[in-house]
């Protein structure tokens, strides 16, 4: 009985590691198609997209990374051309940190709320 | 005093809830041309339709109005604009670069053959990442470029009329 359960452990942490071994696998090139929104689909990222504006966008990206370009580099050249909104994560700055911040906030100040009245309800 | 804090907090995540959608909702998310106009356009190279020569910016002349379309045999919005593109071919101060966008180089010609042939010069961008440098995502899309290469206009779409009238006033306007 110990033995099947050892075994059945040893099966699961395989298939565990198999997944997390096939991640580290993507490839940079899907990374960044992953976060670039088809701009003439609805709610498709280029890797999920068959149109022919994905495809010369991945073969962009592909190029781009050939000629040593980074992640960074790739996003702000498209940026430039199509606008933030092409890149699905957007960018940290003074505009938008409040994007980036406020759930942060709402999230604490949730939790004080949910404290103090579990508190009273105690008392 | 502890329930009109929590109040408080409670009206003002509703109001920050209600402000959160409302800008969200109002952001106009179609594609503009904004990140491109006042801006000038990156190096290219292009091969040349005709023959194997590559055209590159270098190759554009300073002393001129550069309108580059990007076109298609396929497309039927192209022939649409094309006698847009016709009429303005025959003013001196303006020069017709195109762009055959994905296509194929007999259609190409045998479509020039048909409706007539605007441009000074053909490119091709056979698999359009050329196209990209220009903020392209379809066809047809037309660049106007000062003489200094800055991007004046882009218009998405077929030209019209009044977009006709549009280029030559900034043409005879400077």
């Amino acid at each position: 009985m110990l033995f099947m359960k050892t075994k059945f452990l040893i099966i699961i942490l395989l298939m565990f590691n198999i997944k997390l071994s096939a991640d580290e696998n993507i490839g940079i090139d899907t990374k960044i198609f992953k976060n670039l929104r088809c701009l003439v689909c609805q709610g498709q990222t280029i890797a999920e997209s068959n149109s022919d504006f994905a495809q010369t966008i991945k073969i962009v990206v592909r190029d781009k990374i050939s000629q040593g370009r980074n992640e960074k580099e790739i996003y702000e050249f498209l940026s430039e051309k199509y606008g933030e909104w092409i890149v699905y994560k957007p960018k940290f700055n003074y505009i938008n940190s409040f994007l980036w911040i406020s759930p942060y906030i709402v999230l604490i100040l949730g939790g004080y709320l949910i404290f103090k009245y579990i508190r009273k309800r105690r008392q | 005093m502890k329930m009109s804090f929590l109040k408080i907090i409670s009206f003002f995540l509703v109001i920050f809830t209600i402000v959160v959608f409302f800008i969200a909702l109002n952001i106009d998310k179609r594609y503009n041309t904004e990140n491109i106009v006042g801006k000038k356009i990156d190096n290219f190279k292009i091969k040349v339709l005709s023959h194997d020569q590559i055209f590159e910016n270098k190759d554009l002349s300073n002393n001129k109005y550069h309108l580059i379309n990007v076109w298609a045999s396929w497309c039927l919005p192209c022939k649409e604009e094309h006698p847009i593109l016709m009429k303005l071919s025959k003013d001196d101060n303006l020069n017709l670069i195109g762009i055959n966008f994905k296509d194929k180089k007999k259609n190409a010609n045998s479509f020039l053959k048909n409706l007539g042939n605007p441009y000074n010069i053909i490119l091709s961008d056979t698999d359009g990442t050329s196209s990209i440098s220009f903020g392209v995502f379809g066809v047809p899309e037309t660049i106007l470029i000062n003489e200094k290469q800055i991007v004046i206009k882009k218009f998405i779409g077929p030209l019209d009329t009044n977009d006709y009238k549009n280029i030559l006033n900034v043409i005879y306007e400077n």
